[in-house]
């Protein structure tokens, strides 16, 4: 009788295991767990998903047009203050246009451009880092090279030239702020891949025979995967903030499109009387953002590897 | 002239260390001329400590480095020549760290079917097939087959990788340390797996190891290396009961047995192991040699061979030993 | 070869009785030891042999006062040189850490500090005990390294710990242990990750020392070789519970326990297992350590089990001075082991 058969013998006769020697459990279920019992994943991602419910169904959650404007109907206050009213939520802005309707619109865009460029970003950086980091020497040094250039421009006054140039619609921006942040994406695939690449798994593969691409797409990228979707979510709360910014100063998003920053500026004139046109678009930005950034720290803390015992 | 399943032939491999864009590198010797020949169906067991390159010398002969001289020979032919895919299917590794060897983000499906992926073998409803296959004759139950690597115990992990190896059914199965970093219980589980298959299937093993006990219990033939060159080589019954070599006599004296009446072992090495990068003159043991003479340290010594053992070292030099009776009496 | 060990009567030093140490989890409540009790003396090498898992490292860090924070210590007694540990305050206790016992770690890269010279790490255990000014602290350690075989002494000092290999850094950490002159040493692993040649050096080395300074070592391995080699005595852990305990020379000649005789069977001993044969394995795994302990821990893999087995807890048995072993069978009941008896002089 060979050892495997006395062993399989073992195996078998272990039964009826008591309950507790059941293996451990799969990551799928531990990751479960964690995220149901995480406050600041459940907000956070509570929040996207309300979100992006509200931007997709946009059209058939309100009866108005956040283009249309109806001067007889400028600056009425929200539905808390003392002449505003239930046809109006929050009230109107300048021009008459209804201030909800304009905001939930204006969450297509912030999400548009948010997914978008840390979409753009994400798969320029990770690219760069899975090539530096797998291949080392020169290569390596190239792209590094690219990044300490890129970290050398300052990107915000670059994206406000492209952004003249190529003009301010949703696309241009996406394109442009996916172009200029992918350096953190870069930099954390880079140091996570040359860590992948010494583990004994990966020499296995080569043993077999298996080619550099298939390596570095299938042994090394599920392992950065991780990583990736937290930096992704928090370049997205920074490709928010930046369209924002840039639409506050007349230099991103073109009016009359509802971006959150444009209604911002656009409610400057206005803040000391109406402080609600600035207050709505600005807490709308804040607690999108915020919840994007505790979804991010939600999901590393929940994917967290599992240590050995 | 019995089938010679792999040969190394001269084998050497320099790395150039410290070399950055700016600045050119020291010459670390990790193995120097290298020669061994592997028998079918026989177990080597290459033996060594830290830093004298067994390591490196396994992976060339996995054909994952190449040799910066001589040449590695399977069946024959060298592995330059024969594609890396085809070296591949006959020659596969065991790692040591069976919690580094596995993905952890694959199941176990998948990891053991990657060679079968990797080179086209079967369909997916044939390799599930092999995978179970592959599963029973290493004795895992069938019932992990989706698990992940981080719900298994270091030894059932051990067990895949040895799986793993056994995918393409190759000939050569080279085991680096592979049951120093799992627990007695389960290392002795490990190794009897592993002679188990080695009579099932006919498999020829090389396997790197600094456990003595291990290598005498199952290799056929031993090779003691020693600053990247290989010192002393011959069947294991031989090595084991007459060493030649002042540091295999060390290497054995250091075994220490659970025999609760002997005490610690006693012997006499110089302090440090030497700098791989600054190697000492002549023979590189000299330095830590308990028999040193005035020639060790001034010339390497010729290889001496006689029928199956092979020893570098001036003791066993006809003129050298005899100067040196001669200096004593 | 060194003399065996002898068994003269020593002055204890340390007694633990009821030491047991729990971890919160997520799936319950981790017993990683259950109510140990061991007892070393003066110039004594208590060996804890166990795999990973049986609890050996926690009980280690448990006497030293090293847990994890989420480790909870609950013991009947724990008394160190006739103090009371467990009526001490942490600070008490930090005080008495490095001063009267110490600890030296597995792996040497580790636990030394990368940035600090040796010299540097030596001399702070010294000051901060209060034993002496910074004159004081950097002859001993200087006197100290030299003593644990590490040449050009003066120069180390002033070196960083990657700046020695790893046998000179175990060294480097024996000595720092002996800074305060320690009545215990607590020694986890000391030589795991050395060289064989290197790992003789060393286990030497401690040999020397405690025969020269008359401390008491709990040696802590999962190596039989070694524990043979060195032990007085010996205390055989799994699944955080003592199994066995006996002298070394008891527990090798006729081992009680079927886990203790498991793992003799399990190992390779050049000259007496026949070459090429099978080695005797323990199948199966070391059970969850959660829930309460209803019966033995070991019956799912043991080749004796019997229903009683199942029934209780298996308590802890003496049958001789000493001599204890935590199973329902008597000697006369086990069957013969597969190896010979390893008493015998070779």
């Amino acid at each position: 009788m060979t050892s495997i058969e006395r062993d399989r013998r073992g195996i078998v006769a272990l039964s009826p295991a008591p309950p507790y020697e059941r293996e451990a459990p799969s990551p799928r279920m531990i990751m479960r767990r964690r995220a149901l019992t995480h406050p600041g994943f459940l907000f956070g991602a509570t929040i996207m998903l309300a979100t992006i419910l509200i931007a997709v169904f946009a059209p058939l959650l309100t009866p108005y047009d956040p283009y249309f404007q109806d001067l007889s109907q400028r600056l009425i206050p929200p539905v808390w203050a003392i002449k505003g009213s239930w046809a109006h939520i929050f009230g109107t802005d300048g021009m008459g246009r209804d201030y909800l309707t304009r905001l939930m619109f204006g969450a297509r865009i912030s999400l548009t451009i948010g997914f978008g460029a840390a979409s753009i970003a994400g798969f320029i950086g990770t690219s760069l880092g899975l090539i530096g980091g797998y291949f080392g020497g020169k290569v390596d040094a190239v792209v590094m090279y690219l990044v300490n250039v890129k970290l050398a421009l300052p990107g915000v006054l670059i994206a406000l030239s492209l952004i003249e140039v190529f003009g301010g619609s949703v696309t241009s921006v996406t394109l442009v702020l996916g172009f200029l942040f992918w350096d953190r994406f870069v930099v954390v695939t880079r140091s996570v891949t040359q860590q992948t690449r010494i583990a004994d798994y990966v020499t296995a593969a080569e043993a077999v025979g298996a080619s550099r691409l298939r390596i570095i797409l299938g042994e090394v990228l599920p392992n950065v995967a991780n990583h990736i979707i937290v930096i992704a979510s928090l370049e997205m709360g920074v490709a928010i903030l930046v369209e924002a910014a840039l639409s506050f100063l007349g230099l991103g998003i073109r009016p009359p499109t509802p971006s959150w920053g444009l209604m911002v500026s656009e409610g400057r004139n206005f803040m000391f009387f109406q402080p609600y046109l600035v207050a709505v678009p600005g807490i709308a930005i804040f607690v999108l953002v915020i919840a994007i950034n505790m979804l991010g720290d939600g999901i590393r803390d929940i994917t967290a590897p599992e240590g050995r015992n | 002239m019995s089938d010679v399943v792999l040969e190394c032939r001269d084998v050497g491999r320099r790395f150039s260390v410290g070399a950055g864009m700016f600045a050119t590198g020291k010459e670390l010797r990790a193995v120097d001329g290298v020669d061994l020949a592997l028998r079918r169906g026989e177990m080597l067991a290459i033996v060594g400590e830290s830093g004298c390159g067994k390591t490196t010398l396994s992976r060339m002969m996995l054909g994952l480095l190449r040799p910066s001289s001589g040449a590695i020979l399977f069946g024959g032919v060298p592995i330059d020549g024969i594609g890396r895919a085809t070296v591949a299917r006959h020659i596969q590794p065991v790692f040591q760290d069976p919690y580094s060897s596995l993905n952890p983000r694959k199941t176990l499906a998948a990891i053991i079917a990657l060679p079968l992926e990797v080179h086209r073998i079967g369909r997916r409803e044939t390799r599930r097939v092999r995978v179970e296959e592959l599963m029973e004759l290493v004795g895992l139950p069938r019932r992990l087959i989706y698990a992940y690597p981080s719900q298994l115990s270091g030894g059932q992990r051990q067990r895949v990788a040895i799986a793993r190896a056994l995918a393409m059914s190759p000939e050569v199965v080279i085991c680096d340390e592979p049951t120093s970093a799992l627990d007695v219980s389960v290392q002795a589980q490990i190794l009897n797996l592993l002679q188990d298959l080695r009579r099932e299937l006919n498999l020829t093993f090389v396997i790197v190891s600094h456990n003595l006990a291990v290598v005498e219990h199952m290799a056929d033939r031993v090779a003691v290396m020693y600053l990247g060159r290989v010192i002393e080589a011959g069947p294991t019954s031989e090595i084991f009961s007459a060493p030649r070599h002042p540091y295999t006599q060390t290497l054995l004296d250091s075994v220490l047995t659970p025999d609760p009446t002997r005490g610690l072992p006693e012997f006499a090495l110089g302090p440090g192991f030497p700098n791989p990068l600054d190697p000492p003159s002549g023979c590189a043991f000299h330095p830590r040699c308990p028999k040193v003479m005035p020639e060790c340290k001034r010339t390497q010594p010729a290889t001496r061979r006689d029928s199956a053992r092979m020893v570098e070292c001036h003791l066993y030099d006809p003129v050298e030993a005899s100067a040196a009776v001669s200096l004593k009496s | 070869m060194t003399q065996a060990k002898s068994t003269a009567a020593f002055e204890e030093v340390l007694r633990v009785e009821g030491l047991s140490v729990e971890i919160g989890i997520s799936t319950g409540l981790l017993r990683a030891v259950s109510g140990i009790d061991l007892h070393v003396g003066r110039g004594e090498t208590l060996c804890i042999v166990g795999e990973s898992g049986c609890g050996k490292t926690m009980t280690s860090l448990g006497i030293i006062g090293l847990l994890p924070r989420r480790a909870r210590l609950t013991a009947e007694r724990l008394v160190l040189e006739g103090r009371d540990l467990l009526a001490l305050s942490p600070k008490q206790r930090a005080a008495l850490r490095g001063d009267r016992m110490a600890m030296i770690f597995q792996d040497p890269m580790t636990s030394l500090n990368p940035v600090y010279t040796i010299g540097n790490q030596m001399e702070e255990i010294f000051l901060r005990h209060g034993k002496g000014d910074r004159k004081a602290a950097r002859a001993r350690a200087e006197y100290l390294l030299h003593k644990v075989g590490i040449s050009a002494a003066a120069s180390r000092l002033g070196q960083y710990p990657h700046q020695l290999s790893g046998g000179l850094r175990q060294r480097a950490m024996i000595a720092m242990t002996l800074m305060c002159d320690p009545t215990l040493i607590i020694a986890d692993e000391p030589t795991t990750a050395l060289d064989v040649t290197i790992q003789a050096q060393i286990l030497h080395l401690l040999h020397d020392l405690q025969r020269e300074y008359r401390m008491a070592l709990i040696l802590i391995t999962h190596d039989l070789g070694i524990v043979a080699r060195m032990a007085t005595r010996v205390v055989v852990m799994y699944a955080g519970q003592v199994v066995e305990t006996g002298t070394a020379a008891e527990v090798f000649a006729a081992p009680m326990h079927p886990y203790t005789r498991g793992l003799l069977d399990c190992i390779p001993i050049p000259g007496k297992t026949a070459r090429g044969a099978q080695l005797g394995s323990i199948p199966g795994m070391v059970p969850a350590l959660l829930g309460p302990i209803a019966s033995c821990q070991f019956r799912n893999r043991c080749p004796q089990a019997f229903a009683d087995c199942a029934a209780a807890p298996v308590p802890l048995r003496e049958t001789a001075p000493g001599r204890t072993s935590r199973c329902l069978l008597t000697p006369a009941s086990l069957v013969p082991q597969r190896a010979e008896s390893l008493g015998a002089a070779e």
